[in-house]
C-alpha cells in the first residue's frame, strides 16, 4: 500500500481505461449555438432597450403602457425578455460550472438560477403583457 | 485515485516508479495583461447584467401593478444610489456588448492575430467607456 499522498493507482483498470469516454457530453454544440444566436439577437435589441429606457426616464405608468401598446415595441421587448433570460442562463451556467466544484452545491446553485431566471421571464412577461394589451 | 480524471494526472517515470505528473502554472504566476482584463471582465459584466434584469423586473411588474408601486421603484432610480446603479449597469452592458461581438468575430474565425487582438482589446474598453459617456450624458440632460 503507497502511503497517504504518494502516487498510487488502487484499481484494477489501466489509466487509458479510466479515462476512456470522458470526451464530450455530446450536448455543447446546442449550448453554444443558443447563446451566440441569442447574442447576435441581443445586439440591436439592447441598443434600442436603451434608448427606449432613456425616453422613459421621469414617464408615468400612462407612458410605459402607451409606449408598449405600440405593436413593435411590445414585439420587441417580449423578444428582448425571452432573449435575455435565455442567454443569461446559459452563461450563468458555464459561471458555475466552471467556479463551483462541489457536486450538490454546483446542482443546487443551477437548479436556483436556472429556476430564477425562469420565474423573472415569466414575471417581465405578464407586466409588459398587462401593460401592453 | 478515487476520479477516472486521476487517471491522466499519474504516470510511470523511466524507473517504473509512480509520480504525479506536473501542474501547469495557475492564473496568479502570470502577469495581468489587458487580453485577460477584458476576458474576465466579459464573465463579471455578464453576471453583473444579471443582477441588473432584477432592477428591470422591479421595474416593469411596478409598472403594471399599482401608481404607488411605480412611485417607489422612480424614486429608488432617481436616488444617489439608484442612478449610480443605473450607471454601474450601462458601463456593465456596454462592455459585455462590445467584448460580445468580438466573442462573435472570433466566432466567425476572425480577428485571432496578435496585432488585431491587441487593437481589439483596446477598442472594446474605449467603445463601452464612450458609449457610456454618451448615454449617461443623454440621460442627465433628459432628466
Amino acid at each position: 500500500m503507497a502511503r497517504p499522498g504518494e502516487p498510487h493507482i488502487d484499481t484494477m483498470r489501466s489509466p487509458l481505461g479510466q479515462a476512456r469516454g470522458l470526451g464530450s457530453a455530446r450536448a455543447g454544440s446546442g449550448h453554444w449555438w443558443a447563446q451566440n444566436l441569442t447574442a447576435i439577437a441581443l445586439v440591436p435589441l439592447s441598443l434600442w432597450f436603451v434608448c427606449g429606457m432613456i425616453r422613459m426616464i421621469g414617464a408615468s405608468r400612462q407612458d410605459v403602457a402607451h409606449w408598449l401598446s405600440g405593436p413593435v415595441a411590445l414585439m420587441l421587448m417580449l423578444v428582448l425578455i425571452v432573449a435575455t433570460f435565455h442567454h443569461l442562463q446559459l452563461g450563468v451556467q458555464v459561471v458555475i460550472e466552471d467556479y463551483i466544484h462541489q457536486p450538490a452545491l454546483r446542482l443546487w446553485s443551477l437548479l436556483l438560477m436556472k429556476g430564477a431566471s425562469v420565474v423573472l421571464a415569466v414575471l417581465c412577461i405578464v407586466a409588459v403583457l398587462r401593460l401592453g394589451l | 485515485m478515487r476520479d477516472a480524471r486521476d487517471a491522466l494526472m499519474v504516470a510511470r517515470n523511466t524507473d517504473g516508479k509512480l509520480v504525479g505528473r506536473p501542474l501547469s502554472p495557475h492564473l496568479q504566476v502570470y502577469r495581468w495583461p489587458l487580453a485577460m482584463a477584458v476576458s474576465i471582465l466579459h464573465r463579471i459584466s455578464g453576471c453583473a447584467l444579471g443582477v441588473g434584469t432584477l432592477l428591470m423586473t422591479w421595474w416593469l411588474v411596478a409598472a403594471a401593478t399599482s401608481d404607488s408601486a411605480f412611485a417607489a421603484i422612480q424614486w429608488f432610480l432617481s436616488s444617489w444610489l439608484g442612478v449610480l446603479c443605473l450607471c454601474g449597469w450601462t458601463l456593465a452592458l456596454f462592455q459585455h456588448l462590445f467584448s460580445g461581438i468580438r466573442h462573435l468575430a472570433w466566432a466567425a474565425i476572425y480577428g485571432f492575430e496578435k496585432p488585431e487582438y491587441r487593437v481589439t482589446n483596446l477598442a472594446v474598453f474605449a467603445a463601452s467607456a464612450a458609449c457610456t459617456l454618451v448615454v449617461v450624458v443623454v440621460g442627465l440632460v433628459a432628466w
